[in-house]
């Protein structure tokens, strides 16, 4: 019998609903897997046991054939932004360290409901702030992946979702939640070799979800396979009173319709991508995913999106200044960390409370977002970025009069190692320089693996799409699948 | 524009950060670095541009005018809500003395 945790969401679904394995079988296989994976640091809290009871419910539905759900047997790992009833939930941080939610997140709610397990919850960048997972409390989560070189390095499985790409590609969790506010889905899909998906801003609710930037925060599903992630996503997604952001929209039943056909489409090339010193390797996987997308039945189209490079520094105003104010929240009084130094009064309580609970990163976005709200430069950076903003939008509002999806990399380069770039923040930013302008415009977004580069890691492509259009962004990841045949995976090391 | 020691000071008491002066100092050239990179968003013509509020139109919705329309935020939930507080007190968050 093949090892069950080398199946995808997809063939565990229909497995379990087969009756070729038992859900408790699978759900055994991948808590052994994530109990033998501790070097990954992957999970900050492991949950074996809800994984189980979650299994053996499917298992005694499947006895009495009633239906399994969407997710049915299904396994997963949960980004530990969401929050979770009983279950700690941090945000990778020392400020929520000991939170117990007393209530479940929309998204994790629907995928219980579905039939899903929760394997644990995933280790991340500390408030989701982060490109490479260096700023957890908990630790740094190490990717799977080492390059060709004979070596040893520790790279990065990318950020803020980092236990989520890393649990997906080591093969310990089948699939896993990730939330995308600047590019944190896509970026570590990409540099893991798996696929992730950021639906339109709305389609997945915010509520129970630890607030970064509540204007960009935008939860998603992480897997292996372009299936897996419309099946994922389909559970997930779906209106939520309690979000005032949630679409009331009805969802679309993706995998149903999903087709590798693109006859009609456009695929627009946005020629502001082209950076100067764009890495060459990074450049022939964009050239062999349009020669991919125009073999499945595309045509592609240069584009234009003028206002391309000042995104990045419009989502770094805009970001912190949101965070600033929801991690306002964190006050040492209703729960979390309190620090209260001998003799101190209330002020100095929140103040000792925040500067022991927040890590050097989360500080440094919470002063630059108070900065640029103050008395006297909030128009000069606030409004500005929020206009710059409108402009960014109303770019991909023309391009959409002359193309379907945006083809575009995914991110700048593979994944580089640990340590590497946290010394310089502006240089970490700019990994997510290809994300960030469909997050400030809350388009659908998705990162698919198209190959390896010299030194043996993945790279991914970023397929942009339409509000509301995720149907063609799946397909067009699934063309880009079913042509690149990316069938490497990590070499077990840990 | 770019911040000098007692402004960087200033913005960590706004944000209720306690900092020393060493941190506040390693802090400096970070956040100088930063907003000299933003800075160039001044660049763009903005004339006629309104501020963005929406990137997907949408409606503010109104609940339904009764208590408890939905009882996951609604009322009556005081023990969950001090569950996670640090110093819960006869029912209540405790804090530090505010008022000798």
């Amino acid at each position: 019998m093949t090892d069950l945790t080398d199946l995808t969401v997809t063939e565990i679904r229909d497995g379990v609903a087969d009756g070729s394995f038992s859900a408790r079988e699978v759900a055994e296989g991948f808590n052994a897997a994530v109990a033998a994976a501790k070097p990954l640091n992957a999970f900050i809290v492991e949950t074996p046991e809800k994984a189980l009871a979650a299994a053996d419910a499917v298992d005694a539905k499947r006895a009495k054939s009633e239906p399994l759900g969407l997710m049915g047997g299904v396994p997963i790992g949960m980004k530990d932004l969401f929050c979770t009833e009983g279950v700690q939930s941090t945000a990778a941080s020392h400020i929520l360290e000991g939170f117990v939610p007393q209530y479940e997140s929309t998204v994790s709610a629907k995928l219980w409901a579905a039939g899903a397990g929760m394997l644990g919850k995933l280790n991340m960048d500390q408030f989701a702030m982060g490109s490479s997972n260096e700023t957890s409390f908990f630790g740094n989560v190490i990717s799977p992946w080492r390059r060709n070189d004979g070596g040893n390095t520790d790279l990065a499985p990318g950020g803020s979702s980092g236990g989520s790409s890393t649990a997906v590609s080591a093969r310990i969790a089948p699939a896993a939640t990730g939330t995308d506010t600047g590019g944190s889905i896509r970026q570590p899909a990409a540099f893991t070799g798996i696929c992730g998906i950021k639906p339109t801003y709305g389609r997945c609710s915010r509520w129970g979800v630890v607030a970064f930037a509540s204007s960009l925060d935008q939860a998603g599903p992480m897997a292996r396979t372009v299936q897996d992630c419309a099946i994922m996503l389909e559970a997930m997604a779906g209106f939520d009173p309690k979000d005032a952001t949630s679409l009331d929209n009805p969802v679309p039943h993706w995998e149903g319709a999903l087709s590798g056909d693109l006859k009609g489409k456009r695929i627009g090339i946005p020629r502001e991508y082209r950076m100067e010193g764009i890495d060459p390797e990074i450049d022939k996987s964009w050239e062999a995913g349009k020669a991919w997308l125009r073999d499945a039945g595309a045509e592609i189209v240069d584009i234009s999106l003028p206002h391309t490079k000042y995104a990045l520094p419009a989502y770094y105003i805009i970001a912190p200044a949101e965070a600033s104010s929801n991690l306002a929240r964190y006050d040492g009084v209703r729960y979390g960390l309190r620090d209260l130094p001998e003799g101190a009064g209330l002020q100095d309580m929140y103040a000792a409370t925040r500067a022991a609970g927040f890590g050097p990163e989360v500080k440094r976005r919470i002063m630059i977002g108070t900065y640029v709200l103050s008395a006297g430069f909030y128009d000069a950076y606030y409004t500005q970025a929020q206009k710059v903003r409108t402009l960014i939008a109303r770019d991909f509002g023309r391009a959409w009069g002359e193309c379907d999806l945006i083809l575009a990399p995914t991110a700048p380069s593979a994944a580089f190692g640990l340590g590497e770039k946290s010394d310089d923040p502006i240089a970490m930013y700019l990994n997510d320089v290809f994300a960030v302008p469909a997050s400030l415009a809350g388009l659908p977004a998705m990162s698919v693996p198209a190959g390896l580069n010299g030194q043996g890691l993945p790279l991914g492509l970023q397929i942009i799409g339409k509000p509301l259009d995720e149907q063609s962004v799946l397909d067009a990841g699934l063309a880009i699948e079913q042509r690149a045949g990316f069938e490497a995976r990590p070499g077990k090391w840990w | 524009m770019s911040v000098d020691l007692p402004t960087v000071k200033k913005i960590a008491s706004l944000a209720r950060i306690a900092m020393d002066d060493a941190e506040a100092a390693a802090l400096l050239p970070e956040l100088n670095n930063i907003l000299g990179w933003v800075e160039q968003l001044g660049e763009v013509d903005v004339s006629g541009v309104e501020p963005m509020t929406a990137v997907i139109p949408n409606t503010l919705r109104l609940r339904d005018d009764v208590v408890d329309a939905d009882p996951l935020t609604g009322g009556g939930v005081r023990d969950k809500i001090l569950a996670n507080a640090p110093e819960p007190q006869h029912g209540f968050f405790g804090v530090p003395k505010v008022i000798e």
